[in-house]
């Protein structure tokens, strides 16, 4: 029987019963999933996308399907970090007995800054995790992880703002991931989160029109796991902070791959869109799966695909 | 929510890429207790379930009537008997019946006639008297015509080629009804007529369709502005009341 040590990670500082998380946009903020099941099972997860202002994103449809994923273009719709500080967290807090991950959305560096300024004082916050990868509103998001230059930017600022560990969520709609990876760790990121959406579109054969009415969007689902995969293999090499792999990942041997590969946890989003208990179940299902292949302790295969 | 397996009893075609689903639960409850409320299926080779509303239900069973409308629901016409779905359920507010009054008008437009059969059968359930306005293309499209009269309620038919009942759209057919209330589905310019033509005094429940994600308010998907706030049309729909509707 493989007990809890063997399946715990350390995260930044924190420890982590396992590592399988869920992703940012696909879990609200926990209490409606804790209404399925034990959200505690969970290593932990990371909280919808909260920017400083209440937003309620872009028309619809936001949705479109593909082979083995969705395009999704959601804008981040949220009600604020004031009202996610007065109304989500104390929601959460009687569910989640452990650290929750807050992914902060931002428009300006000033604007990632403040939020994480806000959300500072909550306990039950263990990481902050910056995202300047969101392909899906104009004028910040995705821009601040396009450029080395402006990630850099972000990390200091958002430091000053902090004492929690600071994780940046990558954009993987760039040339070189690696140059941004890189520096992000320079500038005092304590992990990457990796990959947020891919860009991607489809087009209605009936309408003649793009399907998602701001016509592009997030593509992501099991489709995009070896992208995934892939660039968190190369980002390993370059960087000695934490990385959590994420893109695709649906079952308890996806996380392994993605750990060989160099993830220290991993996070689980379009999955829970189609079954809402599959992190459950990959969390069941991980001890079977390192059984198989003779691993005792998860910790050791991090990165354990490189030379 | 839960999620159950159910087995497929009969899927038979009853009008032009029109298909009525029969499901039996195995084991345990679906669940289901408000007209209105919707499933969401998982298909073979499709990443996405696909939302359906529930026609009607028994305590073991459930029937939806589908249309074909892409790929998705073209391999749902096809499945046999004893084929076994994985199914989200329940799902949405579904329509509430305590505010029809006496004499409730229940309007339905192509693929948004089924749910209306759900709410017909529990309002005569209640006492109540329900008129049934059913809207269709042509006469060769329409269904479930029937099924509504052997409920026992009145049942008024437009078509828009005039080819059965009332030539024109569910608004012109409720042209000399009274009526206490009304409950609509149907396709969105269909539901925006209908709150353009009823008299502002009169109250209503809409049913409202969008593309959805997953279909349990987990991804914001069909969110929608309303007076009330943001809601989102699989969690805090698909049923909307009148009043709060921002066209």
């Amino acid at each position: 029987m493989v007990n809890k040590q063997q399946t715990a990670v350390t995260l930044c500082g924190i420890n982590l019963d396992n590592p399988v998380m869920a992703a940012s946009g696909t879990f609200g903020y926990g209490y409606e999933f804790a209404e399925l099941y034990d959200i505690n099972c969970l290593g932990s997860f990371s909280f919808k996308g909260t920017t400083l202002e209440p937003r309620f994103g872009n028309p619809t449809p936001r949705i479109s399907e593909c082979r083995e994923g969705l395009i999704n273009s959601i804008g981040l719709q949220n009600p604020g970090v004031e009202k996610v500080i007065s109304e989500e967290l104390p929601k959460l807090a009687n569910c989640l007995h452990k650290k929750v991950m807050a992914n902060i959305g931002g428009f300006s560096v000033e604007e990632y800054a403040e939020v994480c300024r806000r959300l500072d004082h909550q306990d039950q916050i263990g990481w902050m995790e910056i995202n300047v990868s969101c392909p899906n509103v104009h004028h910040g998001g995705m821009t601040f992880g396009t450029d080395p230059k402006a990630a850099a930017e972000v990390v200091h600022a958002v430091k000053k703002a902090t004492g929690k560990p600071v994780i940046i969520k990558l954009s993987p709609n760039v040339t070189d991931i690696v140059a941004i990876a890189k520096a992000c760790e320079e500038a005092g990121a304590d992990g990457l989160s990796m990959i947020n959406t891919l860009l991607g579109m489809r087009i209605d054969l009936k309408t003649g029109k793009p399907v998602i009415a701001n016509k592009m969007g997030g593509f992501s689902g099991p489709a995009i796991f070896p992208v995934a995969l892939r660039m968190v293999y190369q980002v390993y090499e370059a960087v000695s902070i934490p990385i959590i792999g994420i893109g695709g990942i649906s079952t308890a041997a996806d996380v392994l791959e993605m750990m060989l590969a160099g993830a220290t946890a991993v996070q689980i989003g379009a999955a829970n869109l189609v079954d809402p208990f599959v992190c459950k179940r990959i969390v069941e299902d991980l001890p079977k799966e390192m059984k198989k292949y003779g691993i005792t302790n998860l910790k050791d295969i991090i990165g354990g695909a490189h030379e | 929510m839960r999620e159950q397996i159910l087995t497929i009893t009969e899927n038979r075609k009853i009008a032009p890429k029109t298909f009525s689903m029969t499901l039996k639960t195995s084991k345990g409850d679906h669940g289901i207790r408000r007209p209105g409320q919707f499933i969401n299926i998982k298909l073979d080779g499709f990443f996405l379930r696909r939302p359906i509303s529930v026609c009607s239900w028994e305590d073991d069973s459930l029937t939806i009537i589908y249309k074909v409308v892409g790929a998705g629901t073209e391999a749902m016409s096809h499945y046999e008997p004893e084929k076994s779905l994985n199914v989200l359920l329940p799902l949405g507010n579904g329509f509430d019946t305590s505010v029809s009054g006496e004499h409730p008008v229940l309007i339905g437009g192509g693929a948004g006639v089924p749910p209306m059969y759900g709410l017909c059968r529990q309002l005569l359930a209640e006492g109540r008297q329900p008129t049934v306005v059913l809207g269709f293309n042509k006469k060769e499209e329409s269904f479930y015509i029937e099924e509504f009269k052997t409920l026992g309620a009145d049942v008024v038919v437009a078509t828009a080629d005039g080819s059965l009942g009332v030539e024109g759209f569910v608004t012109d057919a409720l042209e000399n009804l009274s009526y206490t209330y009304f409950y609509a589905c149907g396709p969105e310019a269909m539901l925006k007529a209908l709150d353009g033509k009823i008299p502002a005094g009169v109250g209503g429940q809409l049913s409202f369709e969008e593309r959805m994600g997953c279909g349990f308010g987990a991804c914001m998907g069909c969110s929608c502005e309303t007076k009330y706030g943001n809601k989102r049309i699989c969690k805090e729909g698909p049923v909307l009341e009148r009043g709060e509707i921002l066209w």
